[in-house]
């Protein structure tokens, strides 16, 4: 596997579970600051990388 | 009026320092042990399935487990971060797996994996050291 946003979707879904379980004791909540994370982090990143692009190397 | 206890008025379930270092060993050695010695199950089965399964997943992607090598601040904490992830990581050494390809295009995505599995479960041995002294 060798796509860049899919490696870091996988990554973000993995640190997103792991801070949502250590930050709420409830499964629903568990469930929702995950979601709200992933798509955190995601968006965040999709957004620096497009923000990076006009910047040479 | 009712008042909030404070983390401090509440009962202290295993502030014993045995205790307390076995429970953080136990977090450390085994991702998620802890708090299935602690008793929250939901909790430890999601640590002891999440951790070893992204320290899995950097190894496939052809990440390097870094040596102790004080010489190298940033190789050296890189190898602290390794290590977080216990027995996983002992395994993998074992194995002779980790060596690292760094023509590999996913060998930066590898690194991170490993070293963000072992610094998780530091916070994973934190909550379980406060679960243990009863702030949780």
């Amino acid at each position: 596997m060798t796509s860049h946003f899919w490696l870091m979707v996988l990554f973000a879904f993995f640190v997103s579970l792991v801070f949502a379980v250590l930050l709420k004791d409830n499964p629903r909540e568990q469930m929702k600051t995950g979601a709200m994370m992933l798509g955190g982090f995601v968006v965040a990143a999709y957004v620096l990388g497009w923000l990076m692009f006009p910047f040479p190397l | 009026m009712a008042t909030k206890s404070t983390a401090a008025e509440r009962p202290r379930a295993a502030a014993e320092p045995g205790r307390l270092a076995l429970v953080c060993g136990l977090a450390w050695l085994v991702p998620g042990a802890g708090h299935l010695f602690l008793g929250r199950r939901q909790k430890g089965i999601v640590f002891l399935l999440a951790l070893p399964l992204m320290f899995l997943i950097g190894l496939w992607l052809q990440g390097r487990l870094f040596p102790l090598e004080i010489a190298d601040p940033l190789v050296f904490l890189g190898a602290i971060a390794n290590r977080g992830v216990g027995l996983p990581f002992f395994v993998a050494k074992m194995m002779d797996a980790g060596a690292g390809t760094v023509t590999a295009v996913s060998y930066e995505y590898g690194n991170t994996f490993l070293m963000t599995a072992g610094l998780l479960n530091f916070l994973v041995i934190i909550d379980a050291f406060d679960i243990a002294m009863g702030r949780k």
